[in-house]
C-alpha cells in the first residue's frame, strides 16, 4: 500500500489566491510539497508531549502525509506509529499504555487487510477493516476542531468582564434601618413615662454626656453587648438625666461605638456594641 | 407610641414613557450581579409590561449602548451588561493575574460534553482515545460549566455530564443551539472513491 493521493495539476489557477497552490489533492489546494511519513527521531521527543493521545498522533501522521482519512495507507502508517510508540515506551510507560492499545488495533487492521475479505451473508459489501478506525478518527477530529471553536468564543473573565456597578455591592449587606422618626417616637415614649415619675429635685446635678456615654457602654458590656433601647432608660431619674443619657446614646452612635437596629416599624430598637467585645 | 407612622415608601410610579422605562431597565441591569430574566425584569414594573414590549425596550436599550465600552447581551439566563472584548487588555492591567487558559485536554473534554451531552467519562475517553484525568473534569466543574445530571443505568452507574447554564452565559450563548456548528470533517467514503476515478488533469 502506498500513499495514493490523487494529485491534480492546478490548471485553473485562481488569481485571487496570493499563494498559488502547487497542486490540488482531493480538490484541496496544496501549497507545499508533500512530506513523507518519516519524521526524524530527534524531533520526536519534543513533539511527544504535544499529542493528546493515539488518535491525535494518528491524525497528525495522516495529515502530515497528505493522505485522506478515508483512504489510509495502513502499512506505512502503522510502521510510523510504532516508531513513535517505541520512543514513548522508552520515555514514559504510563503514557504509552493508551498508545499500545491503538498499536494493537492498527496491526490488526493491517493484517485483516492482507486477507481476502469474507463476503457478508446478506450480500452487502464487506466492511472495510479500517471503517471503525476512520469513524473514530473523524469523530475525534470533529471534537478537536469543536474545542478550537469553543476556545474562539469570547469567554467571561478571559475576553470580557460582567458589569457590576458599585451600588449593588453596597446593597449586599443590608442592615435594618432606623429612621429619625423611630428614634423620636421611642424617645417620646420614654419622656411620657418620665412624666409619670416626676420628682422634685432641688439638687443641682452636673451631667456629662461623656460620662453617660461611659455608663451606656458599661451597661451594654455588662448585658453582653446587647440591650433594648427602652431598658437603657430609667424614667425615675428624671428628664435631665434622660436627656443627657439620650444625647450620650446619639453621640455613641455617631462615633460608631454602638449600632442601633430595628427589624421593622414599631419593633423594639436594639443597641449593640460595635466593637463586638460584649460577646463574652 | 401614638404617633402615626408614615407609610412605607410608596411603591414607585410606573414610568409611562419608554425612555424612562429604559432608564429603569438600565439601572436594574447595571446593578445586577446575575443575568436578569424577562420574568424578573417584568417584576420591576409590577408585571404591568408585557414580555414582548419589554423585549423591544431591551433591544432598543441594547442599540443605545452601541459604541460604548459596555454592551447589553442576552444570554441563557437573561440579559446582562458586559465589557466589550476590546477593553479586556486594559482591564487586565489592573488585575495582573492571568485569565484562565485551558489545556487542549480540558477544551476537548468540554467540547465533547457540550456537543454530545449527556456523556459519561467513558464516552469522552472513547472519543478522545485516552483516559480522562479526574483533574480535567474537576477544572470544568469548579468553573461551574459542567455538572452531573444523572447516572447511566449500566454497571457502575457512571455519572452523566452536561454543560450548565453558566457555561452558556459565560460564552455569551442563549442556548446550546448557538454553539458553533460542527465542521464536516471529510467527504464520505463514496465521494473519496469517486474522486479517485477522476482522471488526473494535466
Amino acid at each position: 500500500m502506498s500513499v495514493c493521493a490523487i494529485v491534480e495539476a492546478d490548471a485553473a489557477a485562481p488569481g485571487d489566491d496570493p499563494v498559488s497552490p502547487l497542486a490540488r489533492v482531493y480538490g484541496e489546494p496544496l501549497a507545499h510539497l508533500p512530506h513523507d511519513l518519516y519524521i526524524p527521531p530527534d524531533a520526536m521527543a519534543v513533539m511527544l508531549d504535544a499529542f493528546e493521545g493515539p488518535l491525535d498522533l494518528l491524525l497528525y501522521l495522516i495529515r502530515r502525509a497528505n493522505v485522506n482519512v478515508l483512504d489510509i495507507p495502513m502499512a506505512p502508517l502503522t510502521e510510523q506509529y510504532l516508531t513513535y510508540v517505541e520512543a514513548m515506551r522508552s520515555q514514559n510507560l504510563e503514557l504509552a499504555a493508551d498508545y499500545l492499545v491503538m498499536a494493537a488495533m492498527l496491526i490488526e487492521i493491517k493484517s485483516r487487510m492482507l486477507l481476502p475479505r469474507p463476503k457478508a451473508p446478506a450480500g452487502d459489501e464487506a466492511e472495510d477493516p479500517r471503517a471503525e478506525l476512520v469513524r473514530r478518527l473523524i469523530e475525534y477530529e470533529q471534537m478537536k476542531r469543536a474545542a478550537y471553536g469553543l476556545n474562539e468564543l469570547p469567554q467571561a473573565e478571559r475576553d470580557f468582564d460582567w458589569v457590576e456597578v458599585w451600588v449593588e455591592k453596597a446593597l449586599l449587606r443590608r442592615l435594618p434601618e432606623v429612621s429619625a422618626q423611630d428614634l423620636q417616637n421611642a424617645w417620646r415614649g420614654i419622656l411620657r413615662q418620665a412624666k409619670l415619675h416626676t420628682r422634685h429635685l432641688v439638687q443641682r446635678e452636673e451631667l456629662s454626656v461623656r460620662e453617660h456615654m461611659g455608663i451606656i457602654l458599661r451597661r451594654l458590656r455588662a448585658a453582653g453587648g446587647f440591650v433594648e433601647f427602652v431598658d437603657l432608660f430609667d424614667p425615675r431619674l428624671g428628664a435631665p438625666v434622660l436627656v443627657v443619657h439620650f444625647l450620650a446614646l446619639l453621640e455613641l452612635a455617631r462615633e460608631h461605638l454602638l449600632e442601633m437596629t430595628q427589624v421593622e416599624a414599631f419593633a423594639p430598637i436594639y443597641l449593640r456594641l460595635a466593637d463586638g467585645h460584649g460577646d463574652s | 407610641m401614638d404617633t402615626a407612622i408614615p407609610d412605607q415608601p410608596a411603591s414607585a410610579e410606573l414610568p409611562a414613557q419608554p425612555a424612562e422605562r429604559k432608564r429603569v431597565l438600565e439601572a436594574v441591569l447595571l446593578s445586577a450581579r446575575e443575568p436578569l430574566s424577562l420574568l424578573e425584569l417584568r417584576r420591576v414594573f409590577n408585571d404591568e409590561i408585557a414580555s414582548d414590549v419589554l423585549r423591544v425596550l431591551l433591544d432598543e436599550l441594547r442599540a443605545e449602548w452601541n459604541g460604548r465600552s459596555l454592551e447589553l447581551l442576552p444570554v441563557a439566563s437573561g440579559w446582562r451588561f458586559r465589557t466589550r472584548a476590546e477593553f479586556m487588555p486594559y482591564l487586565e492591567r489592573l488585575h495582573p493575574e492571568k485569565p484562565p487558559r485551558y489545556s487542549r485536554a480540558v477544551l476537548e473534554t468540554l467540547a465533547i460534553i457540550a456537543y454530545r451531552q449527556p456523556v459519561t467519562r467513558g464516552d469522552i475517553e472513547d472519543i478522545r482515545g485516552v483516559s480522562v484525568a479526574t483533574q480535567v473534569i474537576r477544572v470544568l466543574e469548579e468553573r461551574g460549566w459542567v455538572d452531573v445530571v444523572g447516572h447511566r443505568d449500566t454497571p457502575g452507574r457512571p455519572a452523566l455530564l452536561a454543560t450548565t447554564r453558566k457555561f452558556l452565559d459565560d460564552l455569551g450563548l442563549r442556548s446550546l443551539a448557538e454553539l458553533p456548528e460542527l465542521e464536516q470533517i471529510n467527504p464520505t467514503l463514496d465521494l473519496a472513491d469517486a474522486q479517485q476515478q477522476t482522471p488526473a488533469a494535466g
